[in-house]
């Protein structure tokens, strides 16, 4: 075992001291933090320079009356409307807004004239306006008190609680476990596929440069195999848990630089500013809800997630790391390597999908119960489901399986790897491997 | 002691028979060859001894103990395809791999300089081996087979890729280290190394060991009554128990003549017999190379 340790420290200081991963693991985590004041940015230099537009009202009918609002002034016009047009053409304004005579029940043919291509965000602000005043005039046609009709308006919310089996009641918040979900299914996804990749490319390289026979003539295959794959697993781990710090610290440094306390709320003032009051209102109904998530979010159990966490990633990572040192160890080339890298990242592949297709929207379907089941699959469906309220049962033999699942993966693999590494020259196929994986050594 | 003793050694892999019921006996303190034409299964062999990959069949012994797990520690082995990290530092290297020999840091490290002064790489231990020349990365190789002061030292091929300075250097190498009691079994096809190196030998051709046995022994067994005979003036025996193989005209009026003698007779009585007739120059015993006797041996499938 001291000789696995010998090859575990080799793999790992050899990659942790290359300048590649110190760039790697510090301009990853600046990424992020990057991202988001460009988008602050942006969205505050936006802000700044959107004065109030101009909308030139042709209203043939005469019913309506347009005020003032907090993004547009309206100007109402008269006459020939191809004349109109023509005038608004050459002027500064921001568009021209053109009600015809219409059926109050069936307003159609509005068109609003504009000289370029107006964004979303203003579009959708004079439609909101134009609705408004055909609502109100709506109220006076239908004689109906504009009280009644607000306090028609109901809102409710659910506050969801589970209630467990030992009548302990927590709120849950299905969105933030979803977030969660997904966000701890990809990084495994991701974990798996890179890190995978490197073992596979560090058995090709040691049997491409010879010194593999020198190696196994000192440890065993199985030791040389294990000490890498360990070995690698350490060096995710470390860039792991270096990112997760850089990017929390980064991040958070960032938004306080641009004075905003969080994104979401910054987001929800926005619309607040540039919509009518009623939007407001669903705006400050909304902040509750930004409250409730957060009071959810504290409410997650940390220690919980944070165990299977990190028992699925490296369980998963072992299950796929054997599989990829057993191609590594076949193959001459990186190139020979693909035809069998893809049948191995299948399953994983398929996971990755069957987490956004049913396993998040559907956490208890029999489809994610088998996906979490089965270890191929386990380590990314599982997390997914892991917000959830899995039956321990499940999460139990959920486990216990990946663990059988990557001693047998490790067992196939290091079979196939004795033989391969000391192989050159020959002609991959399945049935090639299957000869080598029963080859008494 | 025998450094090594292999008994009846078989590996078969689907298509053909690696080894076949190969024994070989290595005394301690020898410069063994292991010879044979490539394809003969002495890599096999070397791949066993090193636990690389097991015999189907037969037991292999080392200094009197079977082979076990423990005995990487006390083998040195240079395979045939040379291989270092290129991208690892000549020092980690080394350090490295004398540690998964089972050296300590702390000896790995003292050990390690000593030989890269010795071998003139000073300047090099903390450059990649990917700088390195051929010859270099070559020393840096050999270094790391013998490190760990191994008992038993497999070297295969070891000269291939030497310019003839580094050739030397590492031939007095193999004798010093022969010296301080390690066993030295070479592989190779190059049969001068043989000739200069070697006190003992085995043949292996076709996965059957067909010849083994020490130098001096196989040259007698091999050797054919046949004398070399320069001498001034022409020479024809008359007696029936010599036999003129040939003769070349050298210069001068001098000849060269072989000439064979029956079994049993000594020397003696043919050089007699040649004074009585030519003036004799010199006279010398025919004693077959090792390269003659291998490719009798391979060529001409005596032993089948």
């Amino acid at each position: 075992m001291n000789k696995v340790w010998l090859i575990f420290r080799r793999e790992f200081l050899n990659r942790v001291q290359k300048k590649s991963f110190l760039i790697a693991t510090i301009l990853v985590p600046l990424i992020f933090p990057a991202i988001i004041a460009v988008m602050v940015f942006v969205l505050k230099k936006q802000e700044m320079s959107a004065g109030i537009d101009t909308v030139r009202v042709y209203d043939a009918s005469g019913r309506f009356n347009f005020e003032p609002e907090d993004r547009f002034v309206f100007v109402p016009v008269k006459g020939d409307i191809e004349q109109e047009k023509s005038d608004f053409s050459r002027s500064d304004d921001f568009a021209l807004l053109y009600l015809p005579e219409f059926d109050l029940l069936d307003p159609r043919g509005i068109i609003l004239y504009t000289r370029d291509n107006p964004s979303i965000r203003k579009l959708d602000g004079v439609e909101r306006i134009v609705e408004r005043k055909i609502q109100s005039v709506k109220l006076q046609e239908f004689n109906i008190d504009r009280k009644i009709l607000d306090d028609l308006r109901t809102d409710i919310r659910l506050t969801t609680i589970n209630v467990s089996d030992s009548g302990e009641e927590k709120s849950s918040n299905a969105g933030i476990y979803y977030g969660l979900g997904f966000l701890l299914g990809v990084l495994i996804y991701m974990f798996v596929l890179i890190y995978g990749m490197q073992i596979m490319l560090g058995v090709i390289e040691e049997k491409t440069s010879k010194i593999v026979e020198i190696i196994v003539s000192s440890v065993k295959p199985f030791q040389l195999m294990m000490g890498k794959i360990l070995g690698i697993a350490a060096v995710g781990l470390l860039q792991f848990t270096i990112w997760v710090i850089l990017i929390t610290t980064l991040s958070t440094a960032t938004l306080s630089l641009f004075g905003v306390d969080m994104p979401q709320k910054q987001a929800m003032e926005e619309v607040a500013k540039m919509n009518n009051p009623e939007v407001a209102q669903e705006v400050a109904s909304q902040n509750d809800r930004v409250m409730e998530l957060l009071q959810a979010a504290s409410e997650i159990p940390f220690m919980f997630i944070v165990f299977n966490f990190a028992f699925y990633f490296l369980g998963g990572y072992l299950l796929y790391g054997a599989l990829f040192a057993a191609v590594g160890s076949a193959v001459d080339s990186q190139q020979e390597a693909q035809q069998f890298t893809f049948p191995i990242t299948l399953p994983l592949i398929i996971a990755y999908f069957g987490l956004f297709m049913f396993i998040l929207n559907d956490p208890h379907s029999t489809a994610s119960f088998w996906f979490s089941i089965i270890p191929f699959t386990s380590p990314i469906a599982m997390v997914g489901r892991l917000g959830f309220q899995v039956p321990f049962w499940e999460l139990l033999l959920s486990q216990a399986l990946l663990i059988g699942g990557f001693i047998f993966t490790t067992w196939i693999a290091a079979r196939i790897y004795r033989v391969g590494i000391l192989m050159h020259g020959t002609k991959i196929n399945y049935k090639v491997l299957a000869k080598w994986f029963m080859m008494k050594q | 002691m025998e450094a090594l003793i292999a008994e009846n050694i078989t590996k078969r892999y689907t298509e053909h028979t690696a080894l076949d019921d190969v024994s070989m006996t290595i005394p301690e303190g020898s410069i063994f060859g292991l010879l044979g034409p490539n394809g003969a299964g002495k890599t096999t062999l070397i791949r066993i001894i090193n636990q690389i990959i097991y015999a189907d069949k037969g037991h292999i012994k080392v200094f009197g103990e079977p082979l076990q797990e423990k005995h990487v520690g006390i083998i040195g082995y240079l395979p045939e395809e040379r291989g270092l990290y290129k991208k690892l530092k000549v020092g980690d290297q080394l350090l490295y791999l004398a540690q998964l020999k089972g050296l300590s840091r702390a000896e790995a490290l003292e050990r390690s300089k000593t030989w890269i002064k010795k071998f003139d790489l000073k300047e090099w231990w903390n450059r990649k081996v990917e700088d390195l020349s051929k010859g270099m990365a070559q020393k840096v190789q050999f270094i790391s087979t013998v490190m760990h002061e191994p008992r038993l030292i497999i070297l295969d091929e070891p000269f291939s890729g030497f310019d003839p300075v580094n050739s030397q250097l590492i031939t007095e190498e193999i004798f010093g280290l022969r010296e301080r009691g390690s066993t030295i079994i070479f592989s190779t096809h190059r049969m001068e190394t043989v000739e200069d190196l070697c006190d003992h030998i085995a043949l292996i051709d076709k996965s059957k060991k067909i010849l083994e046995g020490s130098k001096r022994d196989i040259k007698a067994q091999y050797k054919t009554n046949t004398y070399t005979v320069d001498h001034r003036g022409t020479l024809t025996l008359s007696d029936h128990r010599f036999q003129q193989l040939s003769t070349t005209a050298l210069d001068d009026n001098f000849f060269r003549t072989l000439v064979k003698m029956e079994e049993g007779l000594s020397p003696n009585e043919l050089i007699r017999a040649l004074t009585d007739q030519t003036e004799v120059h010199s006279f010398v015993e025919k004693i077959p190379t090792m390269g003659e006797i291998f490719i009798t041996l391979v060529k001409g499938g005596k032993h089948e």
